[in-house]
């Protein structure tokens, strides 16, 4: 009995800060409409903050808590505010959450710059002052935290439902110029809802980081924690504060608990994982639990017109000057700069698997890496370390089968909740299966051949370039074919309204679990030629923020073009290679580049390759779309 | 904007309003005077320029050219919460509710008028005891003629001087129509200058003292609004057949 009372004191402990967490992303999502997946980043970077002025500038703790959650995240939040988010508003789900994702990589990469990694940890409030509950020795630091999420619940569902000022809040996420025919500013209700998001960050940031006695401050862990939240958030629907809290504390005892009896019922190799998968697992269940007609989407949702579709004469022209090109470079290219393009058109192929299941059906999908990865395992246990056609068949039917498994709750979800079930699935198989010694062997790689052709060698990289290159275009001129069918179409009609495609006869969640295989599929043979090019998948490849990064990049260059899929797997692949040749500050580059780039390009639909200027006066033969008659030319037909 | 809440119903004087979306000018010029205390019914087509027209008058889109003036307020460039703090009420197309708010919600925000809450929630629940059954419930899931209902208590509550109606028929039963401008007669005869832009001419012309028809982004012709009826049918179809 006591060892149960201990578990879930410290589940209630540790839930009050998931609490605190979930709270701040309702509260951001309810008055904002956008979805933070930044919130983890933004506590991180203030945890970081607080570290530099109390540890290492010697600050007092009590001003620098009120330089950070006062003046820091405030001031932040505006920044955020007036640079990224204020064009967001009215956009679809996918971009809001793109432009997010986007913010936190510029968090991470920019925390990444400013503090090398080294050991770091802070102390707790009143450290060395404790309590005793039922035989657990609680710190004051413990009950200061289990008391804030408390105050922090009570308080804020008190100001948002009866507070004028915070129904505002709530009001400007339905009709921005409703609420100013009411007499209220919507840009400057707007602002405090951010303010008011980025303090709970902060605040959550500060108050969990003593607790991490093990990982010490550590930006990906702090970041990531916020995984965390969004299960409880999800309990509350999003929007009910008081769930939210139920739902951190149903979390943090489901956490203690299974730390506490699951060992010695699990494999060995996963004990000590269950802190990171008990999250992931607890997030995959609400959602399929937690009633759908439930899980309403806030703000309105617009559609841009999409971009012609390249016909199949249109689509070979591209090709064979795209693979002239690659051919071309082979002469130009040095060593390992053949290596990364190799493995920029493997990841082209990956984004060929975002354009087919996002660009077009409208699924958001997190987790193409996890399938790319799934890919080039499978050969690699095929063809014992080798590479075989067999292996590549066999790899891409096991990728298309977890594709339809993975693709259960898209049945039911959509927007916002489908990316959260892929994002737990890509978390789920990273830390369950990819990084687990079980499968893949501590620090090391699994063994992956490179495919060829009867009478063509690809051992040499340069060869091997042209081979995925002419791969991608194949694959290319399939996703465009696709989209040309009957099925593309069905695709898209599924993406503008699942409603009348259902009214017209038609299965939706049939077409979501086809087109969810067919992506994992496509996926998968990136994943094999991608691993073919150093000869090995490394676990590190399939990580969570590798997938985030490749959707961000894809989605820089337009996510409904395979123009747009080849780009972004180029500059998925290149940037680390920049960043690789630039002193410590350079590791987080290629997370800053991808969120700058992802906030220049909020507005633009169709990414880089969208934009108005380059439309009207670039043209790629073959690739550029016609030129629309003029209307002065269709008037005067 | 600095300048103090109106104590009576105002005038409008529209001069020259030009207004257009990119390079499509929809509102050509139009000159329009709507008396203190009146009812004005704008009746038009589909696409004539109305509701654009009302936009600009609301401050929820900018005039290309002209000017819009309120009392002797001569209004630069308005924003839709300067005006509503001067006491400008604007109902837009489509039922002005917040639909994820609920009905309480919904009436809270009006207090921004300088009314208090306790106040909103009396005047609205008394005219409309439905609202008050339905007080927790999300805005977006009452009916169309209940959302409206909603839209026009904040009218009766916020006790404004301009009232600003955007096609309030559209997609409403004739019963709850009826009873709607039944409430608009109510509100306008406590001393408030009602724009009204209907295409459902029969219930506007009903309540207004004033009236005037609209085709193409141009005024075709003012006069009482039986003339303006009369004429409306007959003005519509030479449009359809345009």
């Amino acid at each position: 009995m006591t060892t149960f009372l201990t578990f879930t004191v410290i589940g209630i402990v540790s839930g009050a800060v998931y609490a605190i967490v979930a709270t701040g992303l309702v509260v951001t999502y309810t008055t904002t409409g956008v979805f933070n997946f930044a919130h983890g980043a933004v506590a991180m970077f203030a945890a970081f903050s607080y570290w530099q002025m109390t540890q290492s500038w010697g600050w007092n703790s009590l001003l620098a808590l009120v330089v950070v959650l006062f003046i820091e995240a405030p001031l932040l939040a505006l920044f955020v505010e007036e640079t990224y988010m204020r064009r967001l508003y009215g956009a679809t789900v996918v971009r809001s959450l793109m432009v997010s994702l986007g913010l936190l990589l510029i968090l991470v990469g920019l925390a990444q710059a400013i503090w090398p990694a080294e050991q770091r940890s802070l102390p707790e409030f009143f450290a060395g002052h404790t309590v005793s509950l039922f035989n657990v020795v609680i710190t004051y630091h413990q009950v200061i935290v289990v008391i804030v999420a408390i105050l922090i619940a009570i308080g804020l569902r008190i100001y948002l439902r009866q507070v004028r000022s915070g129904i505002a809040m709530r009001a400007v996420v339905d009709d921005p110029d409703l609420l100013a025919m009411a007499g209220a500013s919507p840009r400057r209700v707007a602002r405090s809802g951010w303010i008011l998001g980025f303090f709970l960050a902060a605040l959550a940031g500060i108050l969990i980081s003593p607790e991490l006695q093990v990982q010490g401050l550590d930006i990906n862990f702090l970041t990531l924690l916020v995984v965390n939240g969004y299960a409880a958030a999800i309990v509350g629907r999003l929007r009910n504060l008081p769930w939210t809290f139920a739902g951190g504390i149903a979390l943090g005892l489901a956490e203690a608990y299974a730390t506490g009896y699951l060992p010695g019922h699990i494999p060995v190799n996963l004990v000590s994982e269950i802190s990171v998968l008990t999250p992931v697992v607890f997030l995959f269940v609400a959602l399929l639990v937690v009633p759908s007609s439930r899980l309403r989407a806030v703000g309105r949702l617009t559609v841009a017109t999409p971009p012609r579709v390249a016909s199949l004469v249109e689509s070979i022209r591209g090709s064979v000057l795209f693979v002239a090109i690659a051919v071309g470079a082979t002469f130009v290219l040095g060593g390992s700069m053949i290596g990364s393009v190799t493995q920029g058109l493997a990841l082209g192929i990956v984004a060929l698997s975002l354009i087919l299941v996002t660009g077009y059906a409208g699924q958001v999908s997190l987790c193409q890496l996890t399938f790319m990865g799934i890919g080039a395992f499978v050969m690699s246990k095929v063809a014992s370390g080798g590479a075989s056609w067999w292996g590549l068949i066999i790899g891409v039917l096991v990728c298309a089968a977890v594709g339809a498994i993975v693709s259960l709750p898209a049945l039911r979800l959509q927007g916002l909740y489908l990316a959260l079930a892929t994002l737990a699935f890509a978390q789920a198989a990273y830390y369950g299966f990819f990084s687990n010694i079980s499968f893949i062997p501590q620090g090391g790689a699994v063994p992956v051949g490179r495919l060829s052709i009867p009478g063509i060698s690809t051992s040499g990289d340069k060869a091997y370039m042209v081979f995925v290159a002419v791969a991608f275009v194949l694959c290319a001129i399939g996703v465009l074919a696709i989209r040309r069918s009957v099925w593309g179409r069905r695709l898209v009609a599924l993406n503008d309204s699942p409603a009348a495609f259902a009214t017209l006869g038609m299965s939706p969640q049939l077409s979501k679990m086809l087109v969810f295989a067919a992506s994992a599929a496509l996926a998968g043979i990136g994943g094999v030629l991608y691993a073919g090019q150093p000869l090995a998948l490394n676990a590190n490849d399939v990580q969570m923020f590798a997938s985030l990064e490749l959707v961000l990049f894809v989605t820089i260059f337009g996510i409904r073009t395979v123009t747009g899929a080849a780009l972004g797997g180029l500059a998925a692949a290149l940037l680390p290679l920049a960043s690789s040749h630039l002193p410590w500050w350079g590791t987080g580059l290629t997370g800053v580049a991808a969120g700058v780039g992802i906030s220049l390009m909020a507005n633009v639909p169709d990414g880089v390759l969208g934009v108005p200027w380059l439309v009207r006066n670039v043209r790629i033969p073959g690739i550029s779309p016609r030129r629309a008659p003029s209307i002065e030319a269709v008037q005067g037909a | 904007m600095r300048t103090p809440p109106l104590t009576t119903a105002p005038p409008l004087v529209l001069s020259g309003v030009r207004a257009a979306y990119g390079r499509i000018e929809v509102v050509h010029g139009v000159d329009l005077s709507v008396p203190a205390g009146s009812v004005f019914a704008l009746l038009g087509p589909n696409g004539a320029g109305k509701s654009t027209l009302l936009k600009v008058i609301s401050g929820r889109m900018r005039q290309t050219a002209g000017t819009v003036a309120i009392g002797d307020i001569d209004l630069k460039r308005p924003t839709p919460a300067a005006l509503a703090k001067l006491g400008v009420c604007a109902i837009p197309e489509g039922r002005g509710v917040f639909p994820n708010l609920t009905v309480r919600d919904n009436l809270l925000i009006w207090s921004y008028q300088g009314v208090s809450a306790s106040k909103v929630e009396e005047i609205a629940y008394e005219r409309f005891p439905k609202l008050k059954e339905r007080r927790r419930q999300l805005a977006g899931t009452l009916s169309g003629g209940e959302q409206q209902m909603l839209a026009i208590a904040r009218a009766l509550a916020g006790d404004p001087k301009v009232l600003l109606l955007d096609e309030l028929s559209m997609g409403l039963a004739p019963l709850v129509v009826a009873e709607l401008y039944e409430l608009v007669g109510q509100i306008a005869s406590r001393g408030v200058t009602v724009v009204l832009v209907e295409q459902f001419v029969t219930m506007a012309v009903e309540v207004a003292t004033d009236a005037a028809i609209m085709l193409h982004g141009a005024i075709h012709a003012t006069g009482s609004p039986q003339e303006m009826g009369a004429m409306a049918a007959q003005a519509y179809l030479a449009d359809g057949g345009a």
